[in-house]
């Protein structure tokens, strides 16, 4: 069976029938994905899986990773904060390495798709180098732009505005542009390691690996160690629950090569843990997927507190698994968890930790919102729906003109 | 049964690609001005997306504006007033943009103050777009019996399509012009045609079809 058909399951064959007529459309259509990293983070990883799978519906799909130095990454590490509405300032080197970059990797990389995909800011400058009118350039940005620091947008807006189209996660990360915006979500996808239906004694070797006792709750935040994740208030959140309720709390998450940022993080969520015995700081290595998902198997609540998100497809990891979710109200979170019906939204240490107490001591209602999460996501947030939008997006470009296209 | 020869019905779905256009109304009057300079691809997208939705979450709102005027305005009123037009007897999507003009403008002229009423940051009413992508599913019908299976088995999208999609744009015909032009069962469209399909969910929709079907075979095969 090919591998898009085991997506029925979930799914239904409508959904796959009608995947296979887009595609259909836009056989012969170069597309051709750019981003900054192959691994860690959810930009690599939804393209990790969906390049194979538009191939496999016969669609002419690659995925180029553009080169940087440190230094470089260090820069646009500041623009995506600064996207994420922290104050930042450039020098005149740093714009012109950022600038530089881009330009030394449009001299390596072939620009040659008939599609142009570009995601988020670091390689956004690329479309300077477009060829010609009928190449079609899309930039798509990952990160929550509903309030960005002026400066930084109004730079990366003069290349973006450039562009045939641009895509967003989110209805408020929306602005006044000069070209279309469209909006798309990204997904989660059911088949892969993270999502997969774990055995229990996987379950239980992964908690025996990083001696976590199973026979008591566990609360886990996954994310990488990043102050928009607030891991500091994560555990903030533990010591105020702690008082009342016996748990076990993981931080766990990978690093990714485009966030030189971590281990600086990392060391200052350990300080505030302060050793506390029933605290899991775990810094995964790459391809710790299995690790992640039995993780949030095993847990009695799902935290994702994070005070600027892209989208935060660890909720949609979650609740996938049925898991109740207590998450911060940003970015494309309120999109995929509607309040007390398939999670809890909330803005405060203090609401987190009132949240997690009525979480924990209510298993009926946190196993409700679980539920109706699970059926939330299967609908929405899968990624068969993310493929169906991108082939929309491309025919989109191939039929500029008409509001209804009759395909 | 009917034996003549007809003219085979084309089931088509449709899906949406969604537009942010990036502006916003953080108080009634904007709202009213956006409503007024808005693509009619925006209004449809405001009145009817939810349709699409509803088939998992219910209750949903009958349509943005009365989600925001309501919830986020907190004119209940004004609410409810833009929530009870009724869709069913629009027949252009411009005719559905003046009516909301129209309450909005009513309200503002009896309620001078509300229009000075802001929402707070994050809460402003965003308007997006849409464009469609018909394209025809494998299922077509040549008799009533066909039509009963295939309404039983095509996507929910395909039954709002030909509800709600074929409404504002008449380059495809409805379930009930097939129905009477192909299969001279001009009763069964009629019933169609008075069909409400705002206040049910699709799932709904599909059964209330299903049964209208059924009881004119019933009432064929005892001819």
């Amino acid at each position: 069976m090919s591998k898009i058909k085991e997506y029925e399951k979930f799914v239904g064959a409508d959904v796959i029938n009608e995947l296979e007529f887009y595609a259909g459309k836009l056989a012969g259509i170069k597309i051709q994905n750019i981003n900054s990293t192959s691994v860690g983070g959810g930009v690599a990883e939804i393209l990790a899986r969906m390049i194979p799978m538009l191939r496999e519906l016969g669609i002419n799909a690659y995925w180029d990773v553009i080169k940087g130095g440190e230094k470089f990454f260090e820069i646009t590490k500041k623009m995506h904060n600064a996207l994420h509405g922290q104050q930042v300032t450039y020098s005149d080197e740093e714009i012109s390495l950022y600038l530089q970059t881009n330009e030394n990797n449009a001299r390596e990389m072939k620009l040659n798709g008939d599609i142009m995909f570009i995601h988020d800011p670091q390689p956004c400058a690329l479309i300077k180098y477009k060829q010609g009118d009928e190449q079609k350039w899309i930039w798509r940005g990952h990160v929550d732009f509903s309030n960005p620091e002026m400066f930084t947008w109004n730079f990366l807006k003069e290349y973006i505005e450039q562009y045939d189209v641009s895509v967003f996660s989110a209805p408020s990360f929306a602005h006044r542009l000069r070209i279309p915006q469209v909006l798309i979500s990204p997904s989660i996808d059911p088949l892969s390691e993270k999502n997969i239906d774990l055995p229990q004694e996987t379950v239980d070797s992964v908690l025996e690996k990083f001696n976590i006792d199973k026979n008591r709750p566990l609360v886990t935040q996954i994310s990488r160690f990043d102050y928009l994740k607030d891991p500091i208030g994560v555990v903030k959140v533990y010591k105020l629950v702690k008082k009342y309720i016996d748990f076990q709390l993981v931080l766990a998450g990978g690093g990714a090569t485009d966030d030189p940022e971590g281990a600086k993080v990392l060391a200052e969520v350990q300080e505030v843990a302060a050793n506390d015995p029933d605290i899991f700081l775990l810094l995964l290595p790459p391809a710790s997927d299995i690790e992640i998902n039995a993780l949030q198997c095993a847990s009695n609540v799902i935290l994702q507190k994070s005070l600027r998100e892209g989208f935060g497809l660890t909720v949609a990891e979650a609740l996938w698994k049925s898991k109740p979710v207590i998450a911060g109200a940003v970015g494309g979170i309120p999109l995929q968890v509607t309040h007390k019906y398939s999670g809890l939204l909330t803005y405060t240490i203090e609401g987190t930790a009132f949240a997690l107490r009525q979480l924990l001591q209510n298993p009926a209602y946190a196993k409700k919102l679980g539920q109706n999460g699970h059926e939330q996501i299967r609908k929405n947030f899968l990624i068969t729906r993310h493929l169906r939008d991108y082939m929309l997006l491309f025919l989109s470009l191939l039929h500029k003109t008409e509001n209804v296209v009759f395909l | 049964m009917n034996n003549k020869s007809e003219a085979m019905f084309q089931f088509y779905s449709s899906q949406n690609l969604i537009f942010l256009t990036g502006r916003k109304a953080k108080n009634l009057e904007e709202l009213l001005t956006g409503i007024k300079e808005v693509e009619e691809m925006s209004i449809y997208y405001h009145s009817h997306h939810y349709l699409e939705q509803r088939e998992f979450l219910s209750p949903e709102p009958p349509n943005d504006f009365f989600y925001w005027i309501t919830n986020d305005l907190q004119d209940k009123m004004l609410g409810e007033m833009v929530a009870s037009i009724d869709l069913r007897q629009m027949n252009s999507l411009k005719e559905i943009q003046f009516k909301i003009i129209e309450v909005i403008e009513k309200s503002l002229m009896q309620n001078i103050e509300a229009n000075l009423t802001n929402v707070s940051p994050g809460e402003e009413f965003l308007f997006m777009s849409v464009r469609s992508f018909v394209y025809p599913t494998k299922y077509t019908a040549s008799n009533l019996s066909e039509f009963r299976y295939c309404l039983k088995t095509v996507p929910l999208n395909s039954i709002y399509f030909h509800f709600f999609g074929t409404r504002f744009n008449k380059s495809l015909p409805s379930l009930s012009d097939w129905l009477s032009a192909s299969l001279n069962e001009a009763e069964l469209a009629q019933k169609f045609e008075k069909i409400d399909p705002y206040t049910i969910t699709l799932e709904n929709l599909r059964e209330v079809l299903i049964r209208l079907v059924e009881k004119r075979l019933v009432e064929k095969n005892n001819v």
